[in-house]
């Protein structure tokens, strides 16, 4: 499933101008608050009519503004889960999740195996109003999978849960990913979710699609940076658990070295990703010794970028992968970081952001978002 | 049942209890249907709608009753033809009186209606859209159900109306006993005669234990619709 997206409008305040392409897997708008993400997918649903352009998916043309093409919601086949559940009040949660079966005359009208996926076998005659705002997410999402569709639109879907309830979901949503093959758009400002599920990024700024690609790219492009937000630029890089160490350490191989991390609960030779934010990399021209942080990976730098603020965002090269580091800029003139010079990368917190497991959700919720210090004592 | 209520005054009971059901049964549709238009509609000549549904309630109901006569009446326009194209004579007949209860009621219909139509999220009907429901199918499987114990509110307050109206109905159909003469009518004919005092009294007991039943009945309905679209 490929979603082309070609769409203007205009919002009041700013013009809306949008091109990109969300290829098979899973895409994610990412943006800040008020960048036009959500007028961007509810144009795609259809909820929203562009002033002009063109949406088309897998060859199916959805709305043309010349053509005058404009398929109605209903038609689209599109699966929406919207930031706030909108489940029916009036309707229990198999009512809810076999909705569109009963009143589309599409989709599956036995909730059996989507809810085991989502873990809400247990909930399908409950009333809705007894539901938590996790449950009553996941409920949601898997309305929206009953439905058939052919790709996936997810708003923001973990925006209005607290911390606990999107860790209790996000993994949900990676076994979506792994056993459905469903596409999906996923639209978010949440760098930890972008960390863990997307296939591709496309970065909204302003309404208009400002960069697209693999997320190695797009994270590490120090260009991109101040659409990112400075706070959540870093790099992802996919690792290897090598080994798992008696004090109570996980070892992981990336490609430029090996990174030490409290344990982590994946298997030796589980593939995770690694997330590591630029402002917790520290540069040394010097390998350094009697320290306590245990991450250092050689690395050579390959682009530094001044900013009209005191700080520095320097790209690295670390074996194949890149790496993003924030430092002052005195630091970076007393270092003498300049393109081509080599350094060594320390990172004070390494996350890992997903694993690619195979067997999928283990024991419900695999706590895999954990921050952990390298520096430990 | 009947022993306590003199003959003359079970007649007008029953003769206001037919005239109310069928104001309220045939009113119904227009009114959801104007409830709609006034809670969702986006044209022209809303403001004039709203104006025309409205006006029952604050005109003098004899003024409304001296409309309904000027038009209705065998004379009237629209009497003339709907006597000549199907025999059909409203004034001075229950019918009539039906017609002049349902104007009458007509705005507190719609009100009640059109409150619960407007509580219902919109967003749950884009939401059934994205399913797949066309919008006939959203209305009827979204909005309708979520609306219903408004329309049903909005009902039982046009029937309590119904049973109360007077003004109107003596204007435009008289006051004709087994005919026209309805429970308001009729306690206005027993305090004319001498010693009519009495039957006047169990015709008042009568309508307020029916008012008062009807505005309880749609107390609990509307709290009934809050509590659903909150979802509490």
């Amino acid at each position: 499933m490929t979603l082309d997206v070609h769409i203007r409008r205009d919002l009041g305040g700013f013009d809306l101008t949008t091109e990109f392409e969300a290829p098979e897997g899973v895409t994610v708008l990412f943006g800040r608050s008020g960048s036009g993400k959500t007028s961007i997918v509810k144009s795609i649903a259809g909820l929203l009519r562009p002033h002009a352009g063109r949406i088309v998916l897998n060859g199916r043309v959805l709305f043309d503004g010349e053509a005058r093409v404009n398929l109605p919601v209903h038609e689209r086949r599109f699966g929406y889960v919207f930031q706030d559940s909108r489940l029916f009040p009036h309707l229990n949660v198999r009512e809810n999740m076999c909705y569109a079966a009963r009143a589309g005359r599409r989709g599956a009208s036995d909730p059996g195996s989507v809810a085991e996926l989502l873990g809400i076998s247990h909930l399908l005659n409950r009333r809705i109003q007894s539901l938590s705002g996790g449950e009553a997410q996941r409920v949601a999402i898997g309305r929206a999978l009953l439905s058939g569709p052919d790709m996936l639109l997810m708003d923001e879907p973990l925006a209005s849960l607290d911390g606990a309830r999107k860790a209790e979901i996000l993994p949900y949503l990676e076994t979506l990913r792994r056993e459905t093959g469903l596409s999906i758009l996923y639209v978010t400002h949440n760098m930890a979710e972008v960390a863990r599920l997307a296939t591709h990024i496309v970065l909204i700024e302003a309404g208009r699609a400002v960069r697209s690609g693999a997320p190695d790219a797009v994270l590490t492009d120090p260009d991109m940076v101040r659409a990112l937000g400075i706070r959540d630029a870093g790099a992802v890089l996919p690792a290897r658990v090598a080994a798992q160490h008696e004090d109570g350490l996980s070892e992981l191989q990336v490609s430029g070295g090996t990174l030490f991390l409290p344990s982590i609960a994946a298997p030796v030779g589980a593939q995770v990703r690694v997330r590591i934010l630029a402002q917790d990399v520290m540069l040394a021209r010097e390998r350094p010794d009697a320290l306590s942080a245990l991450n250092i990976l050689p690395v050579r730098i390959t682009a530094v970028r001044r900013g009209v603020g005191p700080g520095v965002i320097v790209q690295m090269q670390a074996g194949s992968d890149r790496l993003l580091a924030r430092i002052t800029r005195r630091s970076a003139d007393a270092l003498g970081v300049t393109e081509g010079a080599e350094c060594f990368a320390v990172m004070k917190s390494v996350a890992v952001s997903q694993t690619d497991i195979a067997t999928g959700v283990q024991n419900g919720a695999p706590a895999q978002d954990v921050q952990s210090g390298s520096g430990l004592p | 049942m009947t022993d306590w209520l003199a003959p003359e005054e079970w007649q007008a009971v029953a003769l206001s209890l037919k005239v109310s059901f069928w104001a309220t049964l045939a009113s119904l549709p227009l009114g959801l249907f104007c409830a709609l238009a006034l809670a969702r509609g986006r044209f022209i000549g809303r403001d004039v709608l709203n104006w025309l549904v409205h006006l029952p309630l604050v005109m003098p109901p004899v003024v409304t009753g001296y409309l309904l006569l000027l038009s209705f009446g065998r004379r009237g326009p629209v009497g003339a033809f709907l006597y000549d194209a199907f025999g059909i004579t409203l004034a001075f007949r229950w019918t009539g009186a039906a017609l002049a209860a349902a104007i009458m009621a007509f705005p507190l219909m719609v009100r009640a209606m059109r409150l619960a139509i407007e509580a219902v999220d919109p967003k749950l009907e884009e939401a059934a859209a994205t399913l797949g429901a066309s919008r006939t199918r959203v209305f009827t499987t979204v909005t309708l159900p979520l609306v219903m114990p408004g329309v049903i509110a909005g009902a039982v307050l046009a029937f309590a109306k119904a049973m109360g109206e007077f003004g109107a109905t003596i204007t435009f159909v008289s006051n004709i006993p087994g005919q026209t003469r309805t429970v308001p009518s009729a306690i206005y004919a027993f305090l004319q005669v001498p010693g009519g005092e009495a039957s006047a009294l169990r015709l008042v007991a009568v309508s307020v234990s029916i008012a008062i039943a009807a505005l309880i009945l749609a107390e609990w309905l509307s709290r009934r619709v809050a509590r659903r679209i909150s979802g509490g």
